[in-house]
């Protein structure tokens, strides 16, 4: 008697939802909101419609910040930038007169040459960590404590300020090592600098490789160099250079390590052994030297525009990467 | 236990430990060849376990201790370089795991890492093996595909072809058909028969319908009041399913567990 109560509530107010479904097609994309009454239906479809506004405002707040101050450093910058500015060199002086192309050119030989050092010390390292010490965890012995000393040395690294990067690469590769204020030093401290996001970036991406894959070329007979060259890197390599990217970004808007390692000479490079100056180190100078403010902006402005455009070329060549990879 | 014809695996009082874990407990059986013998047993009895010795794959967890022998022609396979071992002892898994690259790459994977190098002979390998997996007549107009990009039956046979274009004598099938519907699952258990012309076959596979249909021997484990699972019963598939000699095999076979 008690379950044909039940019965008859239950009909009603499954009939009473059919009514609701029928006016509100929202209701019938999600079923489970058909639980319940008519008012706490709306009501949950308005708490739903209160939290994705605050979604969407403050997504639209972090890009607006983006474009507000990109497009700032535009608006100012615009008034210097010229095929002029962008072609001849700083003349230096209190009046911060001249262009920036030589310290162009001293960014990307340096990204060049960071990136260069960084990639295969920081892939290798990666792929010592997971492939090899990987099974090293919880293990007794001098390697696995090596090991996870040098995880720890990695965590550590990623968040030591930069200018503590630079005063080690003034003393080790400046001083004592005797490269001097130089593309060298520099380019060795930047790489120190950058080292721990492409480790930790190629490591994510190697652990994210299956395990189905790996057993899959060690059944066939492949030795595990193999396995990893053929199978585990490629299937990585979109998130590896995930990490590049990240750093070719960091590089370029790195300050703090190349003020004390590059040295400030406006001079294009003529060796690994001569100092410079970078785009970012430029902006510093004028801005803090000079009374060029509106360079500073103009510098800034391109500096940023070189970003987006080398961001956007390595992004559409993973993609064309990764893509003739899952052909 | 004895056997007419040749034997192309035996097993001598083989024990796996995993830690202090024993998985597997003195496990005495021997394989014929150019057979298809099937391994049945309830969840976590140690099939995969013990099909996974065969190519040591276990050697690439650490833990995993053995005891005992497996000798593969006349050699025992713990003499054997693991890598050479692998090459003559051909895996399929249960989930189907082609590489994320072109159909051909994946087929030609085993031979190129042997040391083919030959883009002639590497085609020749490559439509042959396919058309042993009989997958060739599905694939031979897009080979440059991905192999991601098939149907999981398909996906699985072309597994199947990336084993055998390494030309293994012995072929280790891992629940194949598990992650597959019933058409494809038909599709691969017919393929088996095909290639046991020329392969031996060891299936591990929960369906026991599978297994009545598709081997010619049956061996069932069971677990130990320990855990550690052992074989309990072996022989021709339609003895051990219609007269099987011990009590454990015969209520797992008629349903009453597992």
């Amino acid at each position: 008697m008690d379950n044909q109560e039940t019965n008859a509530s239950f009909s009603r107010r499954l009939f009473s939802l059919q009514h609701v479904v029928d006016e509100t097609p929202i209701i019938a994309e999600t079923p489970r909101a058909s639980i319940g009454s008519q008012e706490a239906i709306v009501r949950k479809q308005l708490t739903q419609k209160i939290v994705f506004g605050l979604f969407w405002l403050t997504g639209l707040l972090a890009v607006a910040v983006l474009i507000g101050v990109v497009g700032y450093l535009l608006v100012q910058g615009a008034q210097v930038i010229s095929l002029d500015f962008l072609l001849t060199p700083p003349q230096g002086g209190l009046e911060g007169k001249g262009g920036i192309s030589t310290t162009i050119i001293t960014t990307l030989y340096l990204v060049i040459l960071t990136i260069a050092i960084a990639t295969p010390l920081g892939v290798g390292a990666a792929v010592y960590l997971v492939e090899y010490a990987g099974e090293m965890h919880g293990r007794r012995g001098l390697v696995p404590v090596l090991v996870s000393i040098a995880r720890l040395g990695v965590e550590t690294l990623a968040g030591v300020p930069s200018i503590i990067f630079g005063l080690f690469g003034y003393v080790l590769f400046v001083l004592y090592m005797r490269f001097g204020f130089s593309l060298l030093a520099a380019s060795l401290s930047g790489a120190c600098l950058i080292l721990p996001v492409i480790i930790r970036t190629s490591e994510e991406a190697l652990k994210s490789v299956p395990k189905s894959y790996r057993e899959g070329s060690l059944a066939l007979g492949t030795t595990q160099l193999q396995m990893i060259w053929t199978v585990v890197l490629p299937a990585a390599l979109p998130g590896i250079i995930t990490g590049i990217v990240l750093s070719v970004g960091r590089v370029f808007s790195e300050t703090a390590v190349f003020y004390v390692t590059l040295g400030g000479s406006y001079r294009i490079p003529t060796s690994l052994l001569s100092g410079g100056r970078t785009m970012a180190l430029h902006v510093y100078y004028l801005a803090m030297d000079t009374r060029a403010f509106d360079k500073a902006m103009g510098t800034a402005a391109i500096l940023i525009l070189i970003i987006i455009i080398i961001n956007a070329i390595i992004n559409y060549i993973t993609h064309r990467v990764s893509v003739s990879l899952g052909r | 236990m004895s056997h007419n014809g040749n034997i192309k695996l035996q097993i001598d009082n083989y024990s796996l430990f995993y830690g202090d874990f024993q998985a597997l407990k003195d496990i005495n059986v021997a394989f014929e060849a150019n057979k298809i013998t099937s391994i049945i047993g309830p969840s976590g009895c140690g099939k995969s376990t013990f099909i996974r010795s065969f190519n040591r794959m276990n050697d690439l967890i650490s833990s995993v201790r053995v005891q005992g022998r497996i000798v593969l022609d006349g050699e025992n396979i713990f003499d054997l370089d693991p890598v050479d071992l692998r090459r003559r002892v051909g895996m399929v898994f249960q989930k189907p795991n082609p590489f994320p690259k072109s159909i051909f790459d994946n087929v030609a994977y085993g031979p190129r890492m042997h040391g083919v190098r030959d883009r002639g002979r590497l085609t020749e390998i490559v439509e042959s093996s396919l058309r042993s997996a009989a997958l060739w007549d599905e694939v031979k107009d897009k080979l440059d595909k991905s192999g991601l990009a098939l149907s999981g039956g398909q996906q699985q046979r072309l597994c199947i072809a990336r084993a055998l274009a390494v030309e293994p004598e012995l072929i280790l099938m891992d629940e194949p058909a598990s992650a597959l519907d019933p058409i494809a699952t038909l599709h691969i258990e017919e393929l088996i028969q095909i290639l046991k012309e020329h392969y031996t076959i060891v299936i591990v596979t929960h369906n026991m319908q599978q297994a009545a249909r598709a081997s010619d021997y049956t061996a069932f484990f069971m677990m130990n009041e320990d855990r550690s699972g052992s074989l309990v019963e072996y022989g021709p598939t339609e003895k051990v399913f219609t007269n099987p000699h011990d009590k454990r095999t015969e209520d797992y076979i008629t349903g009453r567990f597992g």
